[in-house]
């Protein structure tokens, strides 16, 4: 097992360091980014930080809908706020 | 893929950690589904270690006990649909996509928890606004908030909680808004003499929150912000007032999780799933611990889940002598209900064009025009979105008193794909309900 303590990802294309075990809407508030754009138009980041609310969906890794706040954030991982 | 076991439990939070546990130390075969990245549920959630968090004593014995008990864990697993009698399904993301897995069970316990309710006010959607147990669990996952103003607001014993679990990550909680009254929490706080460790444990978060004030009978009633939320207006019905910040944490206090519940056709009574008191549902085979029979807490999930669990595995005259601690769990519900009832002021803090559901950007003005829920799902899409109402659904209730109606299939998104590669097609029929034995 390694024992790094940070995580290397991209979010929405620039580079982020996170402490590993981050979960990833955790990393994407840290970059600043929303986590969607609602149907509106609206920036909307994590709610409830447990999976039920869905606004924390963003595209991992090319793969849409992903719950951000229950992802950990994988070394190499790329995620996008999702429009 | 599809897996035998003689007791399935669906939630590893406290009540399916104790369930889990009982059944396996008993010899049962025993699998415990969970959606979260680890065990624990919400109240024992892990994250990024950090030098000042202390460690839960109860938590690390739990976790042990379940850990060699035999009992299988498998996290990361949402549970989707009961694709016939005894059986249900789970999706799980790998790095291949995602997969399902189904599972048939002899017996079903579900402890699927509680989230929060949210009611709607204006600037609620803004970045920087976050559920009070929400941000307590991304910060767990991570995000810093070392030196940045918190705001929490609502109702309940999770925000003080989350008030001293913020200060010990170095937020400056400006100020703690309890809507309740406090007459009916002076009731609340003398009514917990007859259990010292709840009492030390608020008396603790109290002093690890020093100065910070704890105004009762105080609410929200907007956030104001352009790009995120800047400050919190505050009432106290008699003066409004602006309190600076640069993080909203808030929650009305708890709902429980019973979608699964209600899709398998077990009774309820009112907003909980009906239980006797060997913790099973009036569906055969299934029983219900912790948060969906009522919102009683740490130990009264403990308890419920370990009288389930013996049962489930044939125990039952080693549960009996659990009932008196399961007596003071619903006392203690009864109590936080009493405490923490939401003031009639609540219903009404959404403007116009407040936007009560979140998935589809549904305004208010637009539900005020709707004479159900089933209305307003036909005619504006409020509900019908990816949580499927689980957020706006408590608000309406509270603002409309609408119920949800009938829970459909799956009762969390996933991709058509997974069904497909499947033993099982979807499957659009409820249980339908049977007498216990």
């Amino acid at each position: 097992m390694s024992e790094r303590s940070t995580v290397t990802i991209r979010v929405n294309g620039h580079i982020a360091v996170v402490p590993a075990g981050s979960v990833v809407s955790a990393a994407m508030l840290a970059a600043g980014v929303p986590c969607r754009m609602s149907v509106s138009g609206e920036p909307r980041t994590a709610l409830c930080g447990m999976g039920i609310c869905f606004e924390c969906r963003a595209v991992v890794d090319g793969v849409a809908h992903q719950r951000t706040c229950q992802l950990l954030c994988r070394e190499g991982m790329s995620v996008e706020t999702q429009r | 893929m599809m897996r035998r076991t003689d007791v399935l439990v669906i939630g590893a939070g406290p009540a399916g950690i104790a369930a889990a546990t009982a059944a396996a130390k008993h010899g049962r075969s025993t699998i415990v589904l969970d959606d979260n990245p680890a065990a624990g549920g919400q109240i024992w959630r892990g994250g990024v270690e950090s030098a000042r968090r202390r460690d839960d004593a109860a938590k690390t014995k739990a976790i042990a006990a379940l850990r060699s008990s035999g009992a299988e864990i498998l996290t990361g697993r949402r549970v989707v649909d009961a694709p016939g009698p005894g059986l249900l399904r789970a999706v799980v993301e790998t790095a291949e996509g995602t997969r399902a897995e189904s599972f048939a069970w002899d017996r079903l316990i579900l402890a699927t928890g509680a989230r929060e309710r949210f009611l709607p006010f204006p600037g609620w959607t803004l970045p920087g606004v976050f559920g009070a147990g929400g941000l307590q669990a991304l910060v767990k996952g991570g995000f810093a908030v070392e030196g940045k103003r918190v705001v929490i607001a609502g109702t309940g014993p999770l925000l003080l909680a989350v008030g001293a679990h913020l200060q010990e990550y170095g937020a400056k909680v400006v100020t703690i808004a309890e809507q309740a009254p406090l007459g009916p929490l002076l009731q609340f706080a003398a009514s917990l003499w007859s259990s010292p460790a709840k009492l030390l444990q608020g008396a603790h978060y109290r002093a690890s929150l020093g100065r910070v004030p704890y105004r009762t009978g105080c609410w929200p009633i907007a956030a104001d912000g352009e790009e995120s939320v800047r400050a919190v207006r505050l009432t106290d019905g008699r003066r409004t007032w602006s309190e600076p910040c640069d993080l909203l944490a808030f929650g009305f206090h708890l709902v429980p999780n019973t979608e699964l519940a209600a899709l398998l056709g077990c009774r309820f009574s009112g907003d909980f799933v009906e239980v006797n008191a060997q913790q099973q549902t009036f569906v055969a085979n299934i029983f219900c611990a912790g948060e969906p029979t009522g919102i009683a807490g740490l130990d009264a999930a403990l308890v419920q889940g370990e009288i389930a669990g013996l049962v489930a595995a044939g125990e039952t005259w080693k549960a009996s002598a659990l009932h008196r601690r399961r007596d003071k769990g619903q006392a203690f519900a009864r109590r936080l209900e009493t405490a923490f009832r939401l003031r009639p002021e609540l219903r009404s803090l959404a403007a116009p064009d407040t936007i009560i559901c979140r998935c589809e950007d549904v305004p208010f003005s637009q539900l005020q025009e709707q004479a159900s829920w089933t209305d307003a799902k036909l005619m504006t899409r409020c509900g019908m979105g990816p949580c499927q109402g689980r957020i706006c659904g408590p608000a309406m209730q509270t603002i409309f008193n609408w119920r949800a109606t009938s829970v459909r299939p799956p009762i969390f998104p996933a991709p058509l794909a997974v069904f497909n590669n499947d033993d099982f097609s979807i499957s659009y029929e409820t249980t339908t309900p049977q007498e216990m034995p």
